[in-house]
């Protein structure tokens, strides 16, 4: 086994980087693989809470680096899926507590006995996201098709040319089909073709998912969430898989059935 | 009302992102562009004659390579003659 190193960015903050790392990774473990999640975020720790292993939290990623703890006990176990795992980040304010060699260290240390590890950057464009691609194999960028978000995700391409990482993937997150029908929204072939990368999925904008990291159980488990579809049609492309996208037209929005209603369809 | 008369906003976005993204790509700002387009006409200038307001200079993008476009056209030479 040797586990593929997967870092998912987004340059800007709240887009969905956590959520997509929990969802990947949940759909990753369900089916078959054994996943190692990283929280890169130091000082603001949350995919534990996403997760739902807040609770469990003995060892951080720092207590492995500055040597208080093996990285087997900071490995916290998921309760219903036994080959997913979190290392969490520390809560210290010393962001420079973790650098890109220790991250290289760590996942090389992970690679013999998983089958993914998946790194949760943090926001920005500084150390800490620095630290998350530094052992990457490869980067998923996530953006959601609004202007400021589909900016920073480009910078951070930019940044990912210039450190010759393997070439990113897309993820472009909370399209609302709606709005891209009555051209108030970018669509996904807008913002593929501003950006000018290839694309790893598209998740639909989904009410399910604000419930399922409520309950600490990522979307990616309800096998009717049409979010959750998007997620697992990501793990399995990242196993290698040809899925093809989502029709989300299928999903028969309020404007669609008005139209329906009008016979205008 | 003037959302029915305004276009829709996505192609707006778009359109504005694709300046954006091109000036943060290459960190040159339409100012700078200004200027190179001043000094690139002087330099012509001094072995062939050009209309120089005419000269056009964008800055343009395929996939992620960008491209610098210059449309220069040259004053025609039988008028040099005849003048």
């Amino acid at each position: 086994m040797t586990a593929q190193v997967v870092t998912i960015s987004s340059g800007k903050g709240g887009v969905g980087k956590t959520t997509a790392v929990a969802n990947i990774a949940f759909a990753l473990a369900a089916s078959g693989s054994k996943v190692v999640c990283i929280d890169g975020d130091i000082g603001l720790r949350n995919l534990d809470v996403v997760m739902g292993l807040e609770n469990r939290i003995v060892y951080d990623i720092v207590d492995v680096i500055e040597g208080r703890c093996k990285l087997r006990q900071a490995m916290i176990r998921d309760k219903h899926l036994p080959e997913l795992y979190l290392i969490p980040a520390a809560q210290t304010r010393d962001k420079n507590a973790v650098s890109p060699s220790d991250m290289k260290r760590i996942c090389d240390e992970i690679r013999p006995d998983a089958d993914f590890v998946l790194i949760d950057s943090p926001a920005g464009i500084e150390r800490g996201f620095r630290n998350a691609i530094a052992a990457a194999d490869r980067v998923l960028v996530i953006t959601n098709p609004e202007v400021s978000a589909v900016r920073d995700a480009d910078r951070v391409i930019g940044i990912l040319e210039a450190e010759e990482k393997h070439s990113p993937a897309l993820i472009l997150n909370r399209l609302n089909p709606d709005l891209v029908k009555q051209h108030d929204m970018l669509s996904a072939e807008d913002v593929l073709d501003l950006l000018g990368i290839k694309l790893i999925g598209i998740v639909p904008e989904d009410e399910s998912v604000i419930v399922g990291s409520n309950r600490g159980v990522p979307v990616s488990q309800d096998p009717k969430s049409r979010a959750g579809q998007a997620f697992r049609n990501i793990a399995h492309r990242l196993k290698g898989e040809d899925v093809p996208f989502m029709d989300l037209d299928k999903q028969g929005g309020l404007w669609d059935r008005i139209q329906k209603m009008a016979g205008r369809r | 009302m003037w959302w029915f008369k305004s276009k829709r906003s996505a192609s707006s976005a778009k359109e504005r992102l694709q300046l954006v993204l091109i000036h943060d790509r290459t960190d040159l700002t339409p100012a700078e562009l200004n200027e190179l387009k001043d000094e690139l006409i002087q330099v012509i200038s001094r072995h062939v004659e050009i209309e120089p307001d005419a000269v056009q200079i964008d800055l343009q993008h395929d996939g992620r390579t960008q491209r610098l476009v210059a449309d220069i056209p040259l004053r025609s030479v039988t008028r040099r003659r005849t003048g």
